[in-house]
């Protein structure tokens, strides 16, 4: 017992992938793209939203390639602007927002549960297609001359002073948004309606409860982003004038609309997140997560207050002291259920007996990073340092604490954590380690200088900037070369692992819940009978005694 | 490094040279903004390093070698409501503190000097009340309440300072206001902070402060003959404004001596005080906004005049009224005797009066 590792695998010399599984169930294209399987649907989406990932970092890099020098020497300020603008609409309306929900919940909502698919599976492939309209269409958009209103899409910037493809990239954003609301809705569904006996709303691992505030968010939220993007089109199309003006409308009112869906999907991302976090700390803590109904509390909770907080997105424009003052107060608010769960994930490692595989190193950077995003997230709550930050690349940097060094490491640690569940599979441990540190390391060598640009003053959306921003830049672009780095390298080996990784077994992890008590690959309906829920979620005993059992129920046979 | 390769090397000087993690406090309330800033990057690490500490010393106590077997702990009633208390307390005196300077920040002292500034894509033109044009630049003096109105021509600018920790959106159709006072001469960055398309990263300029003495002397060699209120005026005759809005009794539109900042009763019924927003509402949109006792027979002025113009007749609107016009003279001496010129000179009432309204 005295290995640094919880992994155990299989007699490597033995053990074969189980010969039926959903991967071998069917063959051929088309049943891959006719499926229903929540598995397979969970796999069409990791392989497009990757897809999605590398195009807008790739956008990101010509960005980062931009702001070597304080000239617009790479590119004409134009295409920065398109550049820009992809990046943000491609990485969060077609990577964060479907991340963990549409990838790991997917695949893992059912078989947590103990159910054999999501409620409505054929909404669930609908959603997939709809994500992949939405897609390809903003990839089509930026191919034939892009679109320069930045991702918040600001009217009348966006309605009447630009002639890029505002319409066609609205619409791509609308599509994909109804991919969003019909996860979101299979989720609330599956998670009230398809719980295995005995598996009690307090008996789900936080994943599950993370997915349900995130889902309501999506349900709630998306529409008015549906909706705002609609008035956007009518106003550029027939001049309407909702946002315009000089016949009477209010400029503003678009950046209410936009920012009630947008910061609500602020949570849409990182609530999922987190969910991942409570389960890879649980499994390499060997312990039941610290305050189990706090952590499911405060993602409700974070749910709930997130809709009372858009307008701080808006405290220098004019809007009224008094609406700033609660704004302010509701945005300090919603950042307590944050710090809780920080503390709570802490407190898990206290007494815990803890290994550091690869999930577990990506769920420290997670716990590292997330800590700054979310304190930098109250230096611009604060309505009085707001002035100084909003605007500059304090923001940019705040946001991509969250969103990069919160919700993508979360990501990444969920892809190592569970890939061996969905490949059957194992990657080679030392240089995915490597890959986790060195995508910590470039991360922070990226983004943190940002918070000094900021506080410096330095404006975001600049293609060009003064001279004494270069040092923090440069410092900046070289810590995106390496990121760029730790994010190729998790493709290569993952790929790799496909074929040629060790035999991963049911529970490499010796993790408790219940997708882990199952075949790897699982069975099409997931589990071979229906599971029954006897025991509380984390519970490590349980899962002793029922390897005790087992190995005592093969010890005759063996022998 | 020199005799390895020049190149790099005045590369590395010029960056060492003009490297900053810091930028300057040229304004009053640069040191407030600045002294909550500091508060709250010092609880932002003392937060990290409890949990990094937390983390790594837990990780070394409990990690699989020294300590086999997880001891489970459900919870701890106590620990959670420190870690939810501790936090609200610190956040809630963020908020307090922040909501303080937001309010300073947005709240322009009764007697400052009132400066516009019109955003368009790409530029910044202000407008002094001496009739001086500026693009892309601002001259103000240190030690006085500048107090900007902003306003934007076509889509959202922003208009930012960090050297003075302020900044406010310049928005289509609707004025905003900001103030500061600069306390260090030097030339600062004025940024556009909010994306307005293609040349926004061009929509910059300079802040330049002077000394009382260095701006006075400035404004004199800067005049362009008129002031502000003397374009409006030239702009009210022009478009034939006093062919309704004159002394006569039976005058077709309501005598706008005075108006400024009364309260004005509407033919809709309610009454409506005639600040900057209304004034501006009351030329471009006429039909909404009828006073009480006249036709409604003004037509619009939309697309006719530009914000500047629209300016300039506020400023003239405002100079009609003699207490104001006062205050004025008194906050904005800086113009040279001779260009007071034609501006209406009932300068006898008494100066405690009137007042620059945000």
């Amino acid at each position: 017992m005295s290995t640094n590792t919880i992994i155990s695998l299989p007699d490597q010399s033995t053990a074969r992938i189980p010969k039926d599984n959903f991967i071998t169930r069917e063959n051929g294209l088309l049943s891959w793209l006719l499926t229903g399987d929540h598995k397979r649907i969970a796999i069409l989406y990791l392989i497009s939203i990757t897809f999605f990932f590398f195009i807008g970092g790739a956008l990101a890099g010509l960005i980062r390639l931009e702001l070597l020098t304080p000239q617009t020497d790479l590119m004409a300020t134009d295409t920065y602007n398109k550049v820009f603008t992809m990046h943000g609409i491609i990485m969060i309306f077609f990577f964060l927002v479907p991340s963990v929900p549409a990838t790991l919940g997917n695949f893992f909502i059912p078989m947590m549960i103990g159910a054999k698919d999501l409620a409505l599976p054929k909404i669930n492939l609908l959603s997939w297609y709809l994500y992949m309209a939405g897609g390809i269409l903003a990839v089509y958009t930026m191919a034939s001359g892009g679109v320069d209103t930045g991702w918040t899409f600001t009217t009348p910037l966006s309605t009447h002073y630009v002639n890029t493809n505002v319409l066609t990239t609205g619409l791509a954003v609308f599509i994909a948004g109804f991919s969003s609301i019909l996860t979101g809705l299979n989720f609330i569904v599956t998670i009230h309606k398809m719980r295995a006996p005995g598996m009690t709303w307090f008996r789900l691992p936080l994943f599950i409860w993370a997915h349900y505030a995130a889902s309501i968010l999506m349900v709630l939220a998306t529409p008015v982003v549906a909706i705002a993007i609609v008035l956007v089109a009518l106003e550029r199309t027939f001049g309407i004038g909702v946002f315009d003006p000089t016949k009477g409308g209010d400029p503003l009112l678009f950046q209410h609309l936009f920012w009630f869906y947008s910061h609500p999907a602020v949570y849409i991302m990182i609530l999922p997140g987190m969910g991942v976090i409570s389960e890879v700390i649980s499994t390499f803590s060997r312990k039941r997560i610290f305050g189990y109904t706090a952590v499911a509390f405060s993602s409700v909770a974070i749910a709930v207050f997130g809709f009372f907080v858009w307008a701080h997105h808006m405290f220098i424009m004019g809007i009224s002291n008094y609406a700033v003052l609660v704004f302010s107060l509701l945005t300090m608010l919603v950042a307590v259920p944050s710090a809780i769960k920080i503390f709570n994930w802490t407190f898990t490692l206290y007494k815990g007996s803890i290994t550091f595989e690869t999930p577990m190193l990506y769920a420290f950077g997670f716990l590292g990073l997330f800590t700054i995003g979310g304190m930098t997230g109250v230096f611009l709550g604060a309505s009085g340092t707001d002035i100084h930050l909003t605007e500059t690349y304090f923001i940019v940097a705040h946001f991509h604490f969250v969103m990069v060094g919160g919700m993508l490491m979360a990501f990444l640690a969920g892809i190592h954590f569970w890939w061996p569940k969905i490949t059957g599979r194992m990657y080679p441990e030392k240089i995915s380690q490597l890959a986790a540190v060195v995508t910590f390391i470039g991360f922070n060598l990226t983004f943190f200088p940002q918070f000094i640009l900021g506080v410096l003053g330095m404006p975001r959306r600049y293609a060009s900037y003064p001279p004494e921003f270069q040092v923090l830049n440069v410092f900046s672009t070289a810590g995106a070369t390496i990121l760029g780095v730790g994010y190729l390298l998790p493709v290569l080996y993952l790929i790799w692992s496909l074929k040629y990784g060790a035999i991963a077994g049911n529970n490499p992890w010796q993790a408790t819940g219940l997708e882990w008590q199952t075949q790897s690959p699982p069975l099409t309906e997931n589990f071979a009978a229906m599971p029954v829920m006897d025991h509380e979620a984390y519970d490590y005993e349980w899962l002793e005694q029922q390897q005790q059992a087992h190995k005592e129920s093969e010890a005759p046979h063996a022998g | 490094m020199n005799h390895i390769s020049p190149t790099i090397w005045q590369f590395l000087v010029k960056w060492l040279t003009n490297f900053a993690l810091f930028p300057p406090e040229a304004s009053k309330i640069a040191p407030q903004m600045d002294a909550l800033l500091f508060f709250m990057v010092l609880v932002s690490l003392i937060g990290l390093t409890i949990v990094v500490l937390l983390i790594v010393s837990f990780s070394i106590l409990y990690n699989k070698k020294r300590h086999p077997v997880a001891v489970q702990v459900e919870g701890s009633t106590l620990l959670e409501a420190t870690w939810t208390i501790i936090p609200l307390g610190l956040f809630l005196v963020m908020f307090v503190w922040g909501a303080l300077i937001y309010f300073r920040v947005f709240t322009p002292p009764a007697n400052s000097m009132n400066i516009y500034v019109v955003g368009k894509q790409w530029m910044w033109k202000a407008e002094h009340p001496g009739g001086q044009h500026e693009i892309n630049a601002l001259h103000v003096p240190t030690g006085r309440a500048v107090q900007v109105t902003l306003i934007s021509q076509d889509v959202f600018h922003s208009f930012s300072i960090p050297a003075f920790r302020v900044k406010r959106e310049a928005i289509p159709g609707r004025y905003t206001t900001v103030w500061f006072e600069a306390t260090v001469p030097g030339t600062y960055h004025l940024f556009c902070t909010q994306y307005c398309g293609t040349n926004h990263s061009q929509m910059t300029g300079d802040i330049v402060v002077m000394t009382p003495e260095d701006f006075r002397k400035w404004l004199a060699s800067s005049t362009s003959g008129a002031s502000l209120a003397q374009n409006g005026e030239r702009l009210f005759a022009s478009l034939s404004c006093a062919a309704c809005h004159n002394t006569r009794p039976d005058a077709r539109g309501p005598n706008l001596a005075g108006v400024y900042g009364a309260k004005l009763p509407l033919a809709s019924g309610g009454t409506v005080i005639a600040d900057d927003a209304y004034l501006r509402e009351a030329i471009l949109n006429p039909s909404q906004h009828v006073t009480q006792g006249y036709a409604p027979i003004m037509p619009t002025y939309q697309g006719q005049i530009s914000e500047e113009g629209v300016i300039a007749l506020l400023e003239y609107i405002k100079n009609l009224d003699s207490d104001y016009r006062v205050q004025q003279t008194l906050n904005t001496t800086d113009l040279p005797p001779g260009s007071e010129g034609t501006a209406p000179a009932a300068a006898k009432a008494p100066a405690s009066k009137g007042t620059v309204k945000p």
